[in-house]
C-alpha cells in the first residue's frame, strides 16, 4: 500500500496476521458477496493490514486502514488486527502507528463488531501500561465505531488536511433531526480547533512528523548496569 | 408492523380496560345473584388476558424485543436504583463545565455493601424525555461517569452499570465536545479498573453509546432487552433505503438477548416477569439484583489484577473469523486464533 511505502523505511514493512479471514457469523443478507468483491476490488483480505516496519531505523507496530475495503469497516477481523497491532507494540515496548480510514463498526457483523470497539481499547489500555507510545493518524474519513474506539484515546492523534472526522455519518444526522452545521462541521480543521486531534499534517511531512515522534516517546531502554 | 410498543399491545390494553369496566359494574352491582354472574365474566377475561399475554411474550421476534426494550412503561435505570439499592446519592457534575441527565451516577448501598451505580436515563413525559434527551448521552454524561469509575477504584467500590439508550448523542454540540473521544476514554478507564465491574443491559443498548458502559467483567441481559451495533432503522435505511423495514434489519441483526447469548458476547439473560418487566417492576429488580449480587459474587475471589486481566481476556476474545493456518486448516475460529 502507498502510505506504507511513504510512511516507512523502504522495503522495511513486513506483513503480519495474514491468515485471518472475516467470515459471515450472522449469515448476514449479501455481507458474503460483499467481502469478495471486496477482496477482488483491493486485492486486500480485509479492510485492515497489520505488521511491523522500521521507521527511520526505529522497529515499530503498524496498522494501516483501506477505506476501499468495504468502507474501511471494522469487524471481527480489523478488530483482531488492531489489537494484535497494539499488543506487539506493548510486549516489545515499541510505537504503535496507526492509520485509520474508516466508517466505523461493520454493521453485518452485528454485535460482534460494536464488542471490537471495546476490544480494540483494552489494547490501548495494555499499550500505556506497558508503557508504549500509542500514536494514531486519521485520514479520509475517520468516523463512528472506529473513532469512538481505539482511535480516539492514541497518545498523540495526527490527520491528514481535510479528512472527514466525526461520530454520527450524515445519514444517522439526518435521522436524529440535525440540520443545522457550521460549514467546515466534522473536518480536521474542526476537530484541531475544538482541541480534540494534535496537529494537522501534509502527507509528504507525516514520516518526518512520526519519525521525531518516535524518538521523543520510544520507551527508554532499560538501564545498564554501570560498568565497574 | 407495529411502530411502537403501546400500538402493538394496543389489542391486550383494551382486553385490559374491557376488564376495568366489568369490574366497576360488578363492584357497583347490588344483586347479589348479577354480581357472582359478573365475576365469573370478568374471571374468564382475566383468564383469557393471561393466556393473550402468554402467547404474545412466548415467541417475541426481533422486531417486537424491539418494541418491548423501548416501552415507555418499561422500568429505567432510576425504578431499578430505586428498588435495589439503598442511600443513592446522586453525583451530577462532569467537572468540566458541563452537566448531563441521560447519565446518572453516585454511590449506593447493595445490602449494605456500597457500591458505585452508573446508568443511561430516559423519560417517560415530554419535560422528562427533553431532560433526559431520551436517554442520549452527551460527552459529559460519560465524562461523569469517568469521575465516578476513577472514585469506585480509589475507595474500592465494585461498579455497576445499567445500560439503556438507543444511541449517543449525535448532535452538533456533542461533536464539538468530543463525543467519540468521551466514549473511548470511558471504556478505556473501565478497563484500567481493578475493581469488578458488573454490566445489566434493561432496555435498549445502543451501539457506541452504550459499549461506553459497558465494558464489564461481566454483561447480563434482561430478557426482552436488545443490543445492536446499529438500530434497525438505520440498518434497514443503508441496506434497503427502506427504513420502515425495521423489522427485517432486526431479525438480520440478530440484537436479542438469545442471539447475544449465543455468539458468547454477554454472560447471562435475566429472565422478565410474564409479559415484560413493566408488567412487574418490582419482580424484575428483584431478578436483575439476584443476578448482579450472584456475578459479583464470582468476581470477589479475584484479585485486583485478576479482575482486569478477566477483562482484558473476556473482551479479548470477542471477534468470529477464520485463521488458515491454524492446526484445524479452515475450520471456523473464535479468539485469539
Amino acid at each position: 500500500m502507498q502510505r506504507i511505502d511513504a510512511t516507512f523505511d523502504e522495503g522495511s514493512f513486513q506483513e503480519l496476521d495474514i491468515e485471518l479471514r472475516s467470515l459471515n457469523p450472522l449469515d448476514f443478507p449479501e455481507y458474503g458477496e460483499k467481502l469478495r468483491a471486496a477482496e477482488d476490488k483491493t486485492g486486500l483480505c480485509d479492510s485492515m493490514v497489520s505488521g511491523v516496519a522500521r521507521l527511520t531505523g526505529y522497529p515499530v507496530s503498524v496498522a494501516v486502514a483501506d477505506f476501499g475495503f468495504m468502507g474501511g469497516s471494522m469487524g471481527a477481523v480489523a478488530g483482531e488486527k488492531v489489537a494484535r497491532t497494539l499488543e506487539r507494540a506493548a510486549d516489545q515496548r515499541i510505537p504503535a502507528i496507526i492509520f485509520c480510514a474508516s466508517g466505523g463498526a461493520r454493521m453485518q457483523e452485528g454485535l460482534l463488531s460494536l464488542m471490537q470497539m471495546a476490544k480494540t481499547t483494552a489494547a490501548v489500555e495494555r499499550c500505556r501500561r506497558a508503557g508504549a507510545p500509542y500514536f494514531a493518524v486519521f485520514t479520509d474519513p475517520t468516523m463512528a465505531g472506529v473513532l469512538a474506539s481505539y482511535a480516539s484515546v492514541a497518545d498523540v492523534i495526527l490527520s491528514e488536511p481535510k479528512a472527514l472526522i466525526g461520530f454520527a455519518g450524515a445519514r444517522v444526522s439526518k435521522q436524529a433531526g440535525v440540520s443545522k452545521v457550521p460549514d467546515d462541521f466534522q473536518t480536521a480543521e474542526f476537530v484541531l480547533s475544538h482541541g480534540m486531534i494534535d496537529r494537522i499534517v501534509p502527507r509528504k511531512e507525516m514520516r518526518t512528523t512520526l519519525a521525531t515522534l518516535a524518538r521523543h516517546f520510544a520507551a527508554p531502554v532499560p538501564a545498564m548496569s554501570p560498568v565497574i | 408492523m407495529a411502530t411502537n410498543h403501546s400500538e402493538w399491545e394496543k389489542p391486550l390494553r383494551e382486553l385490559e380496560e374491557g376488564i376495568e369496566k366489568l369490574k366497576d359494574v360488578a363492584r357497583r352491582e347490588q344483586d347479589v345473584a348479577k354480581r357472582e354472574a359478573l365475576d365469573a365474566r370478568i374471571a374468564e377475561f382475566e383468564q383469557r388476558r393471561d393466556r393473550y399475554i402468554e402467547v404474545m411474550y412466548a415467541n417475541l421476534g426481533p422486531w417486537e424485543k424491539v418494541l418491548v426494550a423501548r416501552a415507555q412503561k418499561r422500568p429505567y435505570t432510576l425504578d431499578y436504583i430505586q428498588a435495589m439499592f439503598t442511600d443513592f446519592v446522586e453525583l451530577e457534575g462532569d467537572r468540566l463545565g458541563f452537566a448531563d441527565h441521560a447519565i446518572v451516577g453516585g454511590p449506593a448501598a447493595l445490602d449494605g455493601v456500597p457500591v458505585m451505580v452508573v446508568g443511561h436515563q430516559k423519560g417517560r413525559n415530554i419535560q422528562e424525555r427533553q431532560l433526559r434527551n431520551f436517554g442520549m448521552a452527551k460527552p459529559e454524561g460519560y465524562r461523569k461517569a469517568i469521575r465516578l469509575y476513577d472514585m469506585a477504584e480509589r475507595f474500592k467500590l465494585p461498579v455497576i452499570t445499567f445500560v439503556d439508550t438507543p444511541a449517543a448523542d449525535p448532535g452538533v454540540e456533542s461533536e464539538t465536545r468530543g463525543i467519540s473521544e468521551a466514549i473511548a476514554a470511558s471504556m478505556l478507564k473501565m478497563f484500567d479498573l481493578t475493581v469488578p465491574v458488573v454490566s445489566v443491559v434493561i432496555g435498549e443498548g445502543g451501539s457506541g453509546g452504550a459499549i461506553g458502559i459497558a465494558a464489564s467483567n461481566r454483561v447480563l441481559m434482561q430478557e426482552h432487552a436488545v443490543y445492536s451495533v446499529i438500530p434497525p432503522e438505520g440498518c434497514a435505511a443503508i441496506l434497503w433505503r427502506m427504513p420502515e423495514r425495521a423489522s427485517d434489519a432486526a431479525k438480520a441483526l440478530q440484537l436479542t438477548a438469545q442471539s447475544a447469548l449465543e455468539l458468547g458476547l454477554i454472560d447471562e439473560i435475566v429472565p422478565e416477569p410474564k409479559g415484560g418487566a413493566h408488567r412487574d417492576p418490582a419482580e424484575a429488580a428483584a431478578g436483575v439484583k439476584d443476578a448482579i449480587q450472584r456475578n459479583l459474587a464470582a468476581i470477589s475471589c479475584l484479585s485486583a489484577d485478576e479482575v482486569r486481566e478477566d477483562r482484558y481476556e473476556k473482551f479479548r476474545r470477542m471477534g468470529l473469523f477464520e485463521s488458515l493456518v491454524e492446526p484445524t486448516s479452515s475450520s471456523a475460529t473464535s479468539g485469539t486464533g
